[in-house]
């Protein structure tokens, strides 16, 4: 066997259709004998909080304001017809209805796959979000200098 | 042992993740019979299950426009 070809995904964009293309990049990539990183950064980091709703993260006042805001996975916006938040739901229920996996169906595979997950140290920080906020995937709180040297030779993907 | 897989229900990706995850599962020999519709999964499953290394045995149509591929782990 040859080496394994390499992705890096950067999941810059908390909104579920690009998150649900980054994870379809991902696990389809993984399956297919690539080895593939995922870097999860600013708004990107609110699919990975363990809390899926709205929770008051951070240590002061702006970062806990800013992450009840934004919540978790239940509350990732769709990037266009969002309609408050009611196009997420409908969106999952058409995407099960035609046998498309689902935003937590791709997550799981990604877990399942062992899809190699960092998180922005930098974002982290400014939002007051710390790794015990992310789930257990979430192995690594790296900067970006450790993203690119682990991406070394690498498709970059920045969703 | 024969183990076996329906994918022709599932849309990309998960039509190759089933199958890793399974061969993954699997003890070394151990062969995967996996049904799948013509068009991308057939096209790309057996290429991908080659490039890691596993053994495909055999590809046969059968009826309705779908495959059965034998795989060895």
């Amino acid at each position: 066997m040859t080496d394994k070809k390499k992705i890096s995904i950067v999941c810059f964009s908390g909104e579920f259709d690009k998150l649900v293309a980054a994870y379809t990049i991902a696990t389809g990539a993984a399956a297919t004998n690539r080895e593939v990183t995922m870097f999860f950064t600013f708004w990107g980091l609110n699919a990975l909080k363990k809390k899926q709703g709205h929770a008051w993260l951070g240590k002061d006042f702006l970062s806990r304001i800013f992450n009840w805001l934004m919540g978790g996975k239940n509350n990732l916006p769709l990037s266009r017809l969002n309609f408050a938040g009611a196009s997420p739901k409908l969106m999952t229920g058409m995407m099960k209805k035609n046998n498309v996996a689902t935003l937590p169906e791709l997550m799981e595979a990604a877990s399942a796959l062992g899809i190699r997950m960092f998180a922005c140290e930098m974002s982290m920080h400014i939002l007051g979000v710390t790794q015990d906020d992310l789930i257990d995937d979430v192995k690594e709180v790296v900067g970006v200098a450790t993203f690119l040297n682990e991406s070394e030779d690498a498709h970059i993907i920045f969703i | 042992m024969k183990h076996f897989l329906d994918i022709t229900k599932e849309t990309c990706p998960m039509t190759f993740v089933k199958v890793k995850l399974q061969l993954a599962k699997m003890d070394v020999g151990e062969k995967l019979e996996v049904l799948l519709n013509t068009g991308e999964p057939l096209e790309n499953v057996p290429r991908s299950c080659e490039e890691q290394g596993y053994k495909v045995l055999s590809i046969e149509p059968t009826d309705n426009e779908k495959h059965l591929i034998l795989i060895q782990k």
